[in-house]
């Protein structure tokens, strides 16, 4: 830790390690048979005078940076400010999905160190978060797609990603609802399949990791909403909230949608504009697809929760906007494409639709890393990609606030590439396609 | 749905036009810098409230307009042909 992260108050220095009730069988029997309630997964605090890092933004990434700061580099003193309640941004709107199929070599090294924390996530965390990974297909119905999908398992193979090319016969196969004959409008010629790839609970994801940030020390504030942030002779001196105000060395803009206009208050200008991505969830069916699915020329997603519903999503919509209600459109048109891939799914029900807002860079890239105002860290521009790398943003932030060298996975991300022109396009990977 | 009155076709869907971004001032490409055009490719306002922004009626007229749109109700409040020679068409 260097001069800037600056030493504890002696309050907070006894601060370490909060022990928590250990989830177990064993436990679980035992709270059955006594009745005795189980304790809360994070505590409440009066919002302090000051801390060493103030997390903006109280979803995935936000609560992964402040658990792998307290777990791999000791900084407690952390506060995680939300402007609602935990995961109801992005957070708890996607559709769950994790993959490290990409197609520049960055990015997959990158997600496919996600995966691998997410693998461990559950037993790291001791909280089950439910990781199935049922194997990831995303159709190619053109020339042009297949060989996108060739291109991007052959990238995936040499960074030691398990990506392959499989033709019509072995897709309908492992997903036998999916029409893989000729006679449809758009034929599957074939497909990238990802073994690896799957789905997860993503408010399991959200809990876990703000019971292990508090376990950590870090100090969880709901109902938070940050209205301003003070920076003085280009570095940044504190956080004014709806609940007062905080000094603070170090910010970190983790939020979503909101993120270029947490970025104004302190001055720094993304390259961000914000678009609702719709999604949609259909009644619960008897378990029929294994694998997630994938059209980019449909622009649709499908996969089958462990309760049996049908989760849907689309592309983002064709327009900057906060807003995130649902329209017939979408619906329509996402049925129609559903059908022309399964017209097994015509009498099933669309239960409700939501939106999550998505913050799209120009070249489908994230943002993370050091901004032209010291102390102002950001964590953003996480589109449609956002969830799968939750746990590798928290990870490789905490490194960076605590080293202050940026870690080898998250540098081509930086927020300078854009006046450098060394734009990260994985456009081919993360447009449709999840 | 979102309709857009088209200063030459009337009320339109939504879905005939094709989104242009934020309407912001091109520098000129005779004297600007690296920096201006950073600026102007990257720098975004995406303000959550009222924008000014181009649409290209894609499925009507082919005409550029600049509508000025609240982003958070998709509200929309004025609709004018953009200035210079595109106003006309050519």
């Amino acid at each position: 830790m260097s001069s800037d992260v600056p030493k504890k108050s002696s309050r907070r220095l006894s601060r370490k390690r909060i022990p928590k009730a250990r989830y177990s069988a064993l436990g679980l029997l035992r709270r059955g048979i006594t009745g005795k309630s189980w304790p809360p997964l994070w505590r409440q605090h009066e919002l302090a005078k000051s801390y060493n890092v103030v997390i903006v933004g109280g979803g995935v990434h936000g609560l992964a940076l402040a658990y792998y700061l307290g777990r791999n580099h000791g900084i407690h003193d952390v506060a995680v400010l939300e402007q609602s309640y935990i995961g109801s941004g992005g957070s708890g709107r996607n559709t769950a999905i994790i993959r490290s199929n990409y197609l520049t070599p960055e990015g997959v090294r990158f997600y496919e160190r996600s995966v691998k924390l997410y693998e461990s996530l559950a037993d790291d965390l001791n909280f089950n978060v439910m990781f199935a990974q049922r194997g990831h297909l995303t159709l190619a119905h053109s020339d042009a797609s297949l060989r996108t999908m060739r291109w991007r398992a052959e990238v995936n193979k040499i960074v030691g990603v398990d990506s392959e090319v499989i033709g019509p016969m072995e897709i309908g196969r492992l997903a036998p609802f999916l029409d893989v004959s000729t006679e449809t409008r758009y034929p599957i010629l074939g497909a990238l399949y990802h073994p690896p790839g799957g789905i997860i609970r993503h408010d399991a994801v959200n809990w876990g990791l703000a019971r292990g940030a508090d376990a950590f020390g870090a100090e969880i504030h709901q109902d938070t909403k940050v209205q301003g942030i003070e920076v003085e002779s280009g570095r940044v001196t504190g956080v004014v909230t709806n609940r007062g105000r905080i000094s603070t060395p170090i910010v970190v803009n983790c939020t979503a949608g909101w993120c270029t206009l947490i970025a104004d208050m302190a001055g720094v200008r993304l390259p961000i504009s914000t678009s609702p991505l719709q999604a949609a969830v259909t009644e619960p069916v008897k378990f029929f697809l294994d694998p997630v699915v994938v059209s980019g020329s449909l622009h649709v997603y499908v996969s089958q929760t462990d309760r049996g519903e049908l989760v849907f999503g689309a592309s983002v919509d064709p327009f900057a906007s906060y807003s995130t209600r649902g329209s017939l459109a979408f619906t329509e048109e996402l049925a129609g494409h559903v059908l022309d891939l399964m017209p097994a799914l015509s009498k099933i029900r669309v239960l409700r639709q939501w939106a999550g807002l998505c913050d799209m860079t120009p070249d489908f890239s994230p943002i993370m890393g050091p901004t032209p105002v010291e102390g102002f860290y950001v964590d953003v521009g996480w589109g449609t990609y956002g969830y799968k790398a939750g746990p590798v943003s928290g990870e490789q932030m905490a490194a960076l606030i605590a080293t202050h060298e940026t870690p080898d996975l998250i540098a081509p991300f930086g927020y300078d590439r854009f006046a450098e022109g060394r734009l990260l396009g994985e456009k081919g990977a993360a447009a449709v396609g999840h | 749905m979102m309709l857009i009155r088209c200063i030459h076709c009337g009320l339109r869907n939504v879905s005939e036009f094709r989104y242009g971004g934020e309407a912001r001032a091109r520098p000129d490409p005779n004297c600007a810098t690296a920096r201006q055009w950073h600026a102007y490719l990257y720098e975004k306002t995406n303000p959550a409230g009222w924008t000014t922004e181009r649409w290209y009626h894609a499925a009507g007229c082919r005409r550029y307009l600049v509508v000025e749109r609240h982003t958070l109700t998709n509200e929309i409040r004025a609709v004018r042909l953009p200035d210079g020679p595109q106003a006309g068409g050519s």
